[in-house]
């Protein structure tokens, strides 16, 4: 972004905009353009715009399918809609303002029920806060291609839609189910994917159809390789050589039974699951940031004379909901809110650059005192929720938000607790809490560890705990899945801290 | 930095349709059994609600790999107001080593049931679907016609009070155009030469004949011109009225049933859902259906649904008692000229076997001239003397048919094959 500071506001306005609670598309755009200046003011960088005015029907049909403007078809986004629907119906849920995609360019939908004053407010959080940090934090610069995703999704959809038809409802449905239930699996957490267009995809999955079946994996290789070696070959070779990761991949390169239009949707599964992969793991930060852009554009805007006393008061009643945070003990609490906590770090992050306190001083002396506007950006661009935390959560914000953790040991009847907002307990504190946001602890660690290349094929999973920390029951359902993509027998094996298999789960080929 | 505003309010609504199919299609089996239980609870008139399903919501979870509870985790809390480092709190019921049961089902939900409202449409095929039908509403039956008067273009004759100026005008302009088209060019060509002669100034006597002809000529042909008539008896159009039949759109259902002793819950299930049926497919045809309910043991009553499927007498049966109330009322209350009359009757076959013979006629001689269709259903195998009078009926009548129905899949088949035949004879 380059900007050390913000840039000067111009001359105050002669009159704020209107208010008026039913927006024009006449309105929108003045809003827009007033935001948009003071976002480059303040140096956001973002892909383009571009805004699409929805019902609150289409907003509903948004949720069921995670968000996207297209996607394939499947029975648990018809759930996931009825469900929503419900809920709206009844007056239990109110829809989000926004739904915000991250693609270039980046659509953000604003409900028609929406007032001007609301709209104003979408626009700032989703087309300028989130839209910003699409564009700049690593993971989603590393790990997805904005420009491809809806050209992907349109021929995901088709693609699904063509099986649908060729194969059945019946088998495409059940795949998915299978695929779904590991599409948390599906995703490279290191390497990063190519970037593909959507003609490159077509023409390349036609090649990578024939290819991959005709690739011959070793399930398969029953001629002997000429000469001695094989035969010298260890019986205790192992497939794959090294244990991966990527549940989803292995299966679409190595299953052998699929077909090359299963292997087709198991990528496609994967590659959705990989897109989303960056947004799981920046909740707090990509939330706060968006909250803490519309309070600070807005506010600007106010003290440029662009904003009456009641546009401020309306956008204001809602930021103040969505940043409420209830205490632990209160009835409402479940968990952090997300967007309470990045709001609150950022405000805080800003506070430590302009009135630094001794402890600042102590605790972040590379960024106290300094400029507020690179040291957010750049704490925006590097990192994800877990280090985020980890790195800029303050004694100060610790104490303000009460914070305390607690020591959860099945062995003991009692929970402990283990660090209050207090001197001794601040990093215990945030290393515990930084740890709540990191993927790998919240989601067990699941390998393909071994392959019986030699017997029946029987795919060996293993499970590293963590923390003694058991799998849930749905565990043989999932397993279940995994047999039914790998084709043969599937067993997982939980394996302690020593390094010694506590458990097991079998499931046989399925007929 | 380029913004679009798109609208997309009026394009892609129900884009999660299919996905709604989908997820019907999966859970068919307890949306129809809630679907049956609905038939069954549900009064025939209000069939066509929607319906509201529950599922269990551990039937549609989708598993995932997941942390189960135990081990050790530390969570972090907003909000301490009395907790000191090192402080031991009771762990709460439930909560063994999964205190953040929100990551666990994150929607906050628990584990209620998944319930959600079936539309009318989708109800509506779902029924029709247990009874393994799958075009019904297609089918015809026999409509009594009323008379419409429609507009149907012009004639050439009618009364003054249709008589259409504007037609009848435009008719006699482009019938003095058309006649008088050749005259007026002989006028013109005429004219043209007189004049070129006089300007040429006539010489000799035969010039000056010539142009008297021509002037005879011209006057004659004025003459023609002008007896051309300006309005002339053809151009006259009238509007043109004609008579249309019409479906009447009134329609009275009555439901017979036998209520005796012999009749169990079962079999007035049974008659219930053909009496449904029938309901619905009446609904398809016309605007108002009235339905008569005539529950009758020895002695017939008139009374309303609830007392129609819901009450048990006991005693003998007189199926005639019930034919007679029939005919009572539809000659109070239901003239054949506006209402279009079905007759259904559900029985187990018992009567008293001389009564019996006098259904027959009954039937035969009052009833069946007055309504579109009677059909009779009998719930039981057994073929009583009821049975075998009704069957000679059938030969005779066309509007007249019976079947048995033994399980409630065999309702439909039946009723189709009832409609049908009725279908096949009078309307193609």
């Amino acid at each position: 972004m380059g900007l050390s500071a913000p840039r000067p506001a111009p001359a105050r306005a002669a009159e704020p905009l209107p208010a008026a609670s039913d927006w024009s598309f006449e309105l929108i755009e003045r809003y827009h353009e007033v935001i948009r200046q003071a976002a480059e003011r303040h140096g956001l960088d973002t892909y383009p715009n571009q805004l699409e005015i929805i019902s609150a029907e289409q907003m509903m049909d948004a949720y069921a399918s995670v968000g996207m403007p297209v996607n394939y078809r499947h029975w648990s986004y018809g759930k996931e809609f009825i469900a929503t629907e419900k809920r709206y119906r009844r007056g239990h849920m109110g829809l989000a303002y926004e739904i915000v995609i991250n693609s270039n360019p980046c659509i953000s939908y604003l409900m028609e029920e929406n007032t001007t004053v609301m709209q104003a407010l979408v626009i700032a959080h989703a087309a300028y806060g989130h839209n910003s940090f699409f564009k700049g934090n690593y993971l989603f610069r590393m790990w997805t291609d904005a420009s491809s995703i809806i050209d992907y999704l349109v021929y995901a959809r088709n693609y699904v839609a063509e099986c649908e038809e060729r194969h059945g409802l019946e088998a495409v449905e059940t795949l998915l189910d299978s695929c779904h239930a590991l599409a948390n699996f599906g995703v490279d957490r290191y390497r990063r994917p190519s970037r593909r267009t959507l003609a490159q995809e077509m023409a390349e999955r036609q090649a990578r159809e024939a290819h991959a079946q005709q690739q011959v994996n070793d399930l398969w290789r029953t001629v002997p390789v000429r000469g001695e070696k094989a035969e010298a070959a260890p019986a205790t070779q192992r497939f794959p050589a090294e244990p991966q990761e990527n549940l989803l991949y292995f299966f679409e390169k190595s299953a052998p039974l699929l077909e090359p239009w299963q292997r087709e949707i198991v990528r496609i599964v994967r590659k959705v699951a990989q897109y989303f992969y960056p947004q799981r793991q920046t909740q707090v930060m990509n939330e706060g940031w968006a909250t803490f852009w519309h309070h600070r554009l807005l506010n600007s805007l106010y003290d440029e004379g662009r904003l009456s006393d009641g546009a401020m008061l309306e956008w204001m009643t809602s930021h103040t909901n969505v940043i409420f945070q209830p205490p632990a003990n209160h009835p409402a609490y479940a968990g952090i809110n997300p967007y309470a906590l990045g709001f609150a770090m950022y405000t805080d992050l800003r506070r430590i650059c302009e009135q630094p306190t001794d402890e600042d001083r102590l605790w972040f002396p590379d960024i106290a005192g300094g400029p507020w506007l690179p040291t957010l950006d750049h704490a925006m661009r590097n990192y994800k929720d877990e280090s985020f935390i980890g790195q800029f959560l303050s004694p100060r914000l610790m104490r303000e938000m009460r914070l305390f953790a607690i020591h959860d040991d099945d062995r003991k009847s009692e929970l402990q607790v283990s660090a209050i907002h207090d001197t001794a307990g601040y990093r215990q504190l945030r290393q515990s809490l930084s740890q709540q946001y990191d993927l790998g602890t919240r989601e067990p660690n699941i390998q393909v560890w071994n392959v019986n290349l030699r017997g029946d094929r029987n795919l060996t999973l293993r499970h590293t705990q963590y923390r003694d920390r058991p799998l849930a029951e749905s565990t043989i359902e999932v397993l279940r899945h995994v047999a039914r993509l790998w084709g043969f027998g599937v067993t997982l094996e939980s394996v302690d801290n020593a390094g010694s298999v506590t458990r097991r789960w079998t499931v046989g080929a399925l007929a | 930095m380029a913004l679009q505003i798109i609208d997309r309010r009026l394009s892609g609504k129900n884009k999660s349709i299919g996905n709604r199919e989908r997820f019907l299609r999966r859970y068919k089996e307890q949306v129809r059994d809630a679907v049956r239980r609905a038939i069954d609870s549900r009064g025939i008139r209000d069939i066509e609600r929607p319906e509201s399903i529950t599922i269990p919501r551990r039937d549609i979870s989708e598993p995932l790999f997941q942390h189960g509870r135990g081990g050790a985790r530390d969570t972090v809390h907003p909000g301490n107001t009395e907790y000191l480092q090192g402080d031991r709190i009771a762990r709460p019921p439930g909560g063994a080593g999964g205190s953040d049961s929100a990551q666990a089902s994150d929607s906050g939900e628990g584990d209620d049931d998944f319930s959600f409202t079936l539309s009318k449409e989708e109800f509506m095929q779902l029924f029709f679907e247990d009874l393994a039908l799958p075009h019904l509403l297609r089918t015809q039956i026999g409509d009594n016609p009323e008379w419409k008067s429609h507009r149907a273009g012009f004639t050439h004759d009618g009364t003054p009070n249709n008589l259409s100026i504007v037609r009848s005008m435009r008719g006699a302009l482009g019938r003095r155009i058309a006649v008088g088209h050749a005259p007026r060019r002989a006028l013109e060509q005429a004219r043209a030469q007189l004049q070129t002669m006089e300007q040429a100034a006539p010489q000799g006597d035969a010039d000056r004949a010539r142009m008297l002809a021509l002037l005879e000529e011209i006057r004659l042909l004025e003459q023609r011109i002008g007896r051309i008539p300006y309005l002339d008896p053809i151009d006259l159009r009238f509007r043109n009225r004609v008579r249309v039949a019409v479906p009447s759109s009134k329609a009275v259902m009555f439901c017979l049933m036998d209520v005796s002793g012999s009749m169990d819950q079962a079999r007035k299930d049974l008659a219930k859902r053909f009496f449904i049926l029938l309901y619905l497919f009446l609904t398809r045809h016309y605007e108002k259906i009235d339905i008569v309910f005539i529950r009758h043991h020895t002695q017939a009553q008139e009374v309303d649904e609830e007392g129609f499927f819901h009450s048990t007498e006991t005693g003998g049966t007189v199926v005639s008692s019930a034919l007679v109330l029939m005919r009572q009322i539809i000659v109070a209350r239901y003239p054949t000229s506006e209402w279009n009359i079905y007759g259904a009757q559900a029985s187990d076959g018992d009567n008293y076997s001389n009564d019996s013979t006098r259904c027959r006629e009954l039937l035969a001689d009052g009833i069946l001239p007055l309504v579109r269709y009677f059909a009779y259903v009998q719930v039981v195998e057994d073929e009583q003397n009821l049975w075998t009078e009704y069957q000679q009926l059938a030969g005779e009548h066309a509007n007249f048919a019976l079947r048995k129905v033994t399980s409630p899949d065999q309702i439909y088949p039946v009723f189709r094959n009832l409609f049908r035949k009725q279908g096949a004879s009078t309307w193609a």
